[in-house]
């Protein structure tokens, strides 16, 4: 590794860490701001609130619904997540054992909802659903969710099963064992951890996503998500801090699963896809 | 294998089959058939649909009728240019923020924690980000207070509800997306390389500009590309932290309205496809140039 010591370099490294500083603070002191008003009695003009309470969560859980919404946002989260995950494993497998004429076309037809970012081709999707009658119910906030999960899971799944060497399934079938059990006594158990990281990033993608699910829910199927999107758009009518508790509800939803994302998965494959090499 | 394969025709027997396998078409294969045929239905089948539906008005008229008023209608191509406005500045400064700090970050040796908080915003989405920045810069927040009590400013400044509010928001989202990108590329990069430019006494900028900055420029271009159309595509925070009927009244707001209040697919459609030739057309700038950029830098390292 090369170390520059001259005074340059190091006041370079100073303000590069300064930046770094200057973005962390700011971010923590945002999300601090909406936990600290989410607790406070009244808060005008002053470093903090005048008093605390906990009041404003059981406010929001019922001015909101949180109960129901809560429960329609694990629904759908759970059967995108089931979903994806069949129809990602699967595919991903045949693309990675197979080599096939048109396999380019299909890894970019895998690649593009990835690229395409949800609200350009979430508003051609919304439509096609609602002419299907679709939209509005479980399960079209269910399928849109799967359009962009579908191709991240066999993405990443790609380069889990290219790690496994296939002489092991080659001496698995020698001694007879067919496609069924071959990929519930091998393939599974070694694939377990990257479907677990595989998964459990499209689990905490859904519950943060945004577009798809507003485009295309009712008022019965808004995920957590949606339903704080339309309180802080008709802020006003409800008491701030209150809008602020169903914030923190969202984000303990969000960051309780994050945790345990990251258990399993290198953090920078949330966003890059791919497994980093290590630091020099 | 029996259980593998699907029956074949009698006649063709296994020669078919085993000329397919040949070609890498066996069971296996069609494995990934469902994904496939939903990635038709739910992805390519849309916006086909969606394109023809452009040409089909609502209002009657020729097929390009959606698309002359876009063009006529200032409220509705001015959202072109005020998306531009917010995204191509916001892309710039996080790709110029993200570098340095990646170069810095690649000597880490416990890089975890800082990827993990940067993350955070990512995960906790726009929705979430947009109604902590409305307290946090708002006229009583933190920010607003601590420049007051620092003494930069007399009067709180006006953050929230205008252009800066939906910046912020977009940078607080955006870096952290693009500098991730920006160090998985950077520690793509083997140290051997740097390590010999050293050797041979060039500086650290001297290493940036001639070792790094050529390999790197492929990837900065896809970086660049992909948290442009991110930022392009800004929805919640327009609306929520900006000012969705004047100056970040951006594209896809003019394309939720016509969906959604005014309730003609047909426009929502041309204005979706429009938003996407425009993200399409900066890309492929972007891709082109980086051919022409990448020629002088190689050249220039001769000298």
């Amino acid at each position: 590794m090369i170390r520059d010591t001259t005074l340059g370099s190091k006041l370079w490294a100073v303000a590069v860490w300064t930046m770094v500083g200057f973005f962390v603070v700011n971010l923590f002191a945002m999300i601090g701001t909406v936990v600290t008003s989410s607790f406070a009695t009244r808060w005008l003009g002053t470093w903090l609130p005048a008093g605390w309470t906990t009041r404003w969560y059981s406010s929001a859980w019922s001015e909101f619904q949180l109960g129901d919404v809560l429960l329609v946002t694990f629904q759908v989260v759970g059967a995108v997540v089931l979903i994806s995950g069949a129809l990602g494993v699967t595919a991903a497998y045949a693309l990675a054992r197979r080599d096939f004429p048109g396999k380019r076309m299909l890894l970019l037809l895998f690649l593009l909802p990835l690229l395409i970012p949800p609200i350009t081709f979430g508003i051609p999707l919304a439509t096609v659903l609602y002419q299907t009658g679709l939209a509005g119910t479980f399960w079209g906030v269910v399928v849109a969710n799967l359009v962009p999960t579908v191709p991240f899971v066999i993405l990443l799944m790609i380069l889990f099963i290219e790690q496994i060497d296939p002489k092991i399934e080659a001496a698995a079938r020698v001694f007879g064992a067919n496609t069924f059990k071959l990929f519930i006594h091998v393939l599974l158990p070694l694939l377990l951890p990257g479907i677990l990281a595989a998964l459990l990033l499209v689990l905490v993608r859904t519950i943060a996503m945004f577009e798809l699910t507003f485009l295309v829910a009712g008022p019965t199927s808004q995920t957590l998500v949606v339903a704080l999107y339309y309180a802080v758009f008709a802020a006003g009518v409800r008491a701030v801090q209150s809008i602020d508790a169903m914030a923190v509800v969202y984000m303990v939803t969000t960051l309780v699963w994050l945790i345990i994302a990251l258990r399993f998965v290198n953090p920078t494959q949330i966003v890059t896809r791919a497994k980093q090499q290590p630091a020099h | 294998m029996d259980v593998l394969a699907p029956t074949p025709a009698v006649i063709a027997g296994p020669s078919l089959r085993q000329r397919l396998a040949s070609r890498g078409f066996d069971a296996v294969t069609l494995l990934v058939v469902p994904a496939a045929i939903f990635s038709l239905v739910l992805f390519v089948y849309p916006f086909a649909f969606g394109f023809v539906l452009s040409f089909e008005p609502k209002a009657g008229g020729d097929w390009l009728a959606n698309y002359r008023r876009f063009f006529s209608d200032p409220f509705l191509y001015e959202t072109i240019a005020k998306t531009l406005w917010l995204a191509v500045p916001v892309t710039i400064l996080n790709l110029l923020l993200a570098v340095p700090i990646a170069f810095r970050v690649r000597l880490m040796r416990r890089q975890r924690l800082l990827t993990t908080i940067l993350v955070l915003p990512i995960t906790l989405g726009t929705v979430l980000v947009a109604e902590g920045l409305l307290n946090y810069l708002g006229p009583q927040g933190w920010f607003n207070r601590t420049l007051m009590t620092v003494g930069l400013i007399d009067q709180p400044l006006k953050l929230v509800h205008n252009y800066w509010g939906v910046f912020a928001s977009l940078v607080i989202t955006g870096f952290p997306f693009t500098f991730l990108l920006t160090l998985s590329y950077v520690t793509g990069i083997d140290p051997a390389l740097e390590q010999a430019g050293a050797t041979l006494g060039a500086n650290a900028w001297q290493r940036f500009r001639h070792i790094y900055l050529p390999l790197l420029m492929p990837g900065f271009a896809i970086t660049f590309c992909l948290s442009f159309v991110q930022a392009f595509s800004v929805f919640p925070s327009a609306v929520l932290l900006g000012a969705p009927a004047g100056p970040t009244r951006v594209i896809s707001i003019a394309a939720y309205q016509a969906a959604f209040e005014e309730y003609d697919y047909s426009m929502a459609s041309a204005v979706a496809m429009i938003m996407g030739f425009v993200q399409l057309g900066i890309v492929v700038a972007v891709l082109a140039s980086r051919g022409l950029f990448y020629r002088g830098p190689a050249s220039g390292a001769k000298g």
